[in-house]
């Protein structure tokens, strides 16, 4: 019997909580540290600085709003970018489908703003996916049909997304009572309800666009792991051989997950846009549709671990802010090195630390049993 | 160094990687000028223990003798200087380089390969003539059929001074031709006092040119004999360690109604080349049809073909009377619903996927099918039920439906695949490569299941490399060689040399031997 154990103890299981909790905790730990040592070397106390981020973020009711606001466009674009991971694809667009998702969205909000708010909100979150998903599904038909990669292509219709809103905002939709690139502000009828509405609370930006984040999840959840679609999808993106063996069309669920994947993305134009700033921007993606990608992989294309990164870096963006506000060395950029280092250690060297507590926990493990046996 | 002394010697080698002990206290002794064999299954640790003595791996103790002295090797290169030559599995060439300049790669003497290439190409022609091991030294590799480049493999490794060579499954990719003239040579490099090392799972060639020969059995050496003094069965006995059956146990086929029929099918790959080339064929019930070729003559496309992967260029198909080509039928997916079941050649590549649990892999191609659905959803203890049923009755270890694909191994992998597809009680069920990495004991299981379904009155095609099996299994036999079909026989009438000079090519093979009959 131990032998058979030792004999089979290469298969042995790592329990969920060591892959999804301790080794991205060990991370961030060692991001935090390398951003601690950055931060003493231009002469400032890191723990305080770790204190200021934290209070920041989480350490009153004001805070906490900002950081799920931030939260909600990360869970967008994190899940826009899992759905396509799902389907072996690299999206590095969601920040070009964002654009459109916006531009959907606005069109809703100025063109139909004479309907009642119950027809303006499905009718926004419609438009958000829509044109979020029609963006994607231009690289997605080349890549299935054409082969042209979906990582090249993506990256060009950013900037094609980025100067079709410039277009707009300085040409169609300006206002024409303004100076600046944007549109007329949305009349107040069609805004998204704000969490202060309904609860006590400080005035935030935090928005019911929250509540579909949630939602959306869920569904992220039952289609991927609980539905045919998502099963193909995954089938897709693990084993194209197998997929064509098995009567899976890899270029239909090609631009099905890129579809879903635009149209996720597209959501961040709902919070944004018809949920806070109330009039279509320039710029408004503000680079959520990028960190995305770094939350699906910390996340691992799951939605609660998706959940989980979303919240980290929303409060890096809430407490960075605070930071720079705070203290008086680090500014801005401080901050985003801190959120890059983040960045660097669960994303790019997810599997630095993987094998040696990987090896730890057989061991561990192993001297578990023998003891019991 | 005394005259008795083996050429090649292992004292008590171990090696573990991680918990897994895959050479267990290995001892072994091969005599100068003899060749020996090493038998095991998969996953016996034949690989891991030659990989050590050609220094990929370092053996965790233990010591390499070579010549009666202790020799350390610690990578290929100090194995090379001890006079060990590899031919492995898979050809280690580069297609686009002459014979030549393959044959000097790494040991080029110098900046100028002119000079290296004048005295390698002299060096060459001694060792061709000693050996009759003859290639054109300038011919492009890439242009060479399989068994040349496998000529060029000795001829590198005997260029590189080896006095023992290793062979690892050297007969895997020839016809039974050209595995005899492969005999041949190893027959003559033992005559010129050379050792051979011959790492095989066929005992037939075991039984045919060794001297002497191991059997391995999860990582322990369980036997060393004379081949004289030993005999299939025993050794596939030591191997699996319990007695098995080699021959199929079956009875005469009883064909009915032919099923499915196969009228002037071609076939062109993205390309433009033609894989398949007028193919006619009919797949009877109640009968096993087996087709024999060396690999890459047009089976696998065949295969993809009737499973409605690949779209034929021209000609019919036709199933119970209804035309299948350029119909709504035709995908792999309608094939499975009227009633195709497909096992793939590589279950690795295609028929799983590997990171899936087994029970997801229990639905691939049938994920739309009622029984897995409920509603909207996929209904997941249906299919973890279903899962546990197929393991249970194809014997799957580890019997947990949860397991992810990839921690079983091959031969239970096959089950899986061969679960899934026969337990939709298909009527014409299209088998690729059935046992190829698969344990003896597995095949022995997998061919039972086959007569099962065939006397059940299904049509059953296998296509497989292994001449034996096609010869032990098929009722019908039909030989393919570049795309087309060469002949076809009766069970009754194939016999191995037959077999052989149609995968070949050779037309008049089958025809001779019917004006004989």
């Amino acid at each position: 019997m131990a032998e058979e154990q030792v004999k089979f103890g290469a298969t042995l299981k790592i329990p969920g909580w060591v892959s999804y909790a301790l080794i991205p905790f060990v991370n961030l730990l060692a991001a935090l540290l390398i951003s601690g040592i950055v931060i003493l070397i231009i002469g400032d106390n890191p723990l305080e600085a770790l204190k200021v981020l934290i209070y920041g973020a989480f350490g009153y009711p004001e805070a906490i709003g900002y950081t799920l606001y931030y939260t909600t466009n990360f869970i967008f674009t994190g899940l826009a970018v899992a759905i396509a991971f799902h389907c072996g694809l690299f999206n590095i667009g969601a920040e070009g489908q964002a654009a459109l998702g916006g531009i959907g969205v606005s069109l809703v909000c100025l063109y139909f703003d004479n309907l009642p708010i119950w027809i303006i909100i499905p009718l926004a979150m419609i438009a958000a996916a829509i044109f979020g998903a029609a963006w994607a599904y231009i690289p997605a038909y080349l890549q299935a049909k054409r082969g042209s990669h979906i990582v090249i292509t993506t990256i060009m219709f950013n900037f094609i997304a980025a100067s079709i809103l410039t277009y707009l905002l300085v040409d169609i939709l300006i206002d024409p009572n303004g100076q600046s690139p944007e549109s007329r502000p949305f009349i107040e009828t069609t805004w998204l309800p704000y969490f202060h509405d309904f609860i006590a609370m400080p005035n935030t930006p935090l928005n019911i666009s929250f509540i579909y984040a949630l939602v959306l999840s869920a569904g992220f959840y039952f289609l991927v792991w609980h539905t045919r679609w998502g099963y193909e999808i995954r089938v897709v993106g693990q084993n194209e051989a197998a997929a064509r063996y098995s009567g899976i069309s890899p270029s239909k669920n090609i631009i099905i997950a890129m579809m879903i994947s635009g149209g996720l993305a597209g959501f961040v134009g709902i919070n944004e846009l018809q949920g806070v700033q109330h009039r279509l921007i320039l710029d408004f993606t503000g680079g959520y549709g990028f960190v995305g990608i770094a939350v699906a992989l910390m996340g691992r294309n799951h939605p609660i671990g998706i959940f989980l990164a979303a919240l980290l870096f929303g409060a890096l963006y809430q407490g960075g802010s605070e930071l720079a506000f705070e203290m008086r060395s680090i500014n801005k950029e401080m901050v985003i090195v801190i959120q890059g280092l983040i960045i660097l250690f669960s994303g790019a060297l997810e599997h630095m630390f993987r094998p040696k507590i990987e090896a730890a926990y057989r061991r561990f493990a192993r001297v578990q049993t023998m003891g019991a046996s | 160094m005394s005259e008795q002394s083996p050429a090649l010697e292992l004292r008590r080698i171990n090696k573990s990687f991680g918990p897994v002990h895959a050479n267990k206290n290995i001892s072994l002794s091969v005599d100068r000028g003899s060749i020996h064999g090493i038998v095991g299954e998969n996953g016996a640790g034949k690989s891991t223990l030659m990989s050590i003595v050609y220094g990929f791996y370092q053996a965790d103790s233990g010591d390499i003798y070579v010549n009666g002295q202790i020799c350390p090797i610690e990578n290929p290169q100090s194995s090379i200087e001890a006079g060990i030559g590899m031919v492995h599995q898979h050809f280690m060439l580069v297609d686009t380089f002459t014979v030549l300049e393959n044959i000097i790669l790494g040991v080029e003497n110098g900046y100028r390969l002119a000079g290296g290439l004048a005295s390698a190409r002299k060096e060459l022609v001694r060792l061709e003539q000693e050996y009759a091991l003859e290639v054109n030294v300038d011919a492009i590799v890439g242009d060479l059929p399989v068994g040349l480049r496998q000529r060029v493999e000795i001829l590198k490794a005997l260029y590189r001074g080896a006095e023992i060579l290793i062979l690892d499954e050297p007969t895997g990719v020839l016809t039974p031709q050209e595995a005899d003239h492969l005999f041949r040579i190893l027959d003559t490099l033992r005559d010129q006092g050379k050792t051979v090392i011959l790492i095989t799972h066929k005992l037939r060639e075991i039984m045919a040119i060794t001297d002497s020969v191991s059997v391995m059995r999860r990582g322990e050496m369980v036997a060393h004999v004379k081949t004289s003094e030993t005999s299939q069965p025993a050794l596939a006995e030591l191997m699996v360690g319990r007695s098995v059956l080699l021959q199929v146990e079956k009875k005469l086929a009883n064909p009915k109604d032919t099923l499915v029929s196969i009228r002037n099918l071609n076939y062109e790959d993205t390309d433009g080349v033609p894989r398949l080339k007028d193919i006619n064929l009919d797949l009877k019930a109640g009968e096993i049809l087996g087709i024999a070729g060396v690999s890459g003559n047009g089976q696998s496309e065949l295969l993809e073909v009737l499973g409605g992967i690949l779209t034929p260029k021209s000609g019919s198909i036709r199933f119970e009377g209804q035309e299948l080509v350029d119909s709504k039928a035709f995908t792999a997916r309608n094939l499975r619903k009227i009633g195709f079941g497909h096992v793939p050649e590589d279950r690795q590549r295609s028929g799983l996927v590997l990171s899936f649990s087994a029970n997801e892999c229990t639905i691939l191609g049938y994920h739309d099918e009622p029984e897995y659905n409920r509603g909207l959803c996929l209904d997941r203890k249906a299919m973890v039920e279903t899962c546990r049923n197929y393991i249970k009755k194809y014997d799957v270890r580890p019997p947990d439906p949860y397991l992810k694909v990839s921690g079983f191994s091959g031969g239970n992998q096959q089950k899986l695949v061969l679960a899934r597809e026969m337990e939709q009680n298909p009527d014409v069920l299209l088998v690729g490569q059935p046992t190829r990495g698969v344990d003896i004991g597995a095949i022995e299981f997998i061919h039972k299941q086959l007569i099962m379904m065939r006397d059940a009155g299904k049509a059953i095609l296998v296509v497989s490399v292994e001449i034996d099996e096609v010869m032990s299994l098929a009722d019908r036999i039909a030989v393919m060689f570049d795309g087309g079909i060469v002949g076809e026989l009766s069970a009754a009438e194939a016999t191995e040399t037959k077999l052989g000079l149609m995968m070949a090519g050779v037309k008049d093979a089958q025809s001779e031997t019917k004006a004989a009959i």
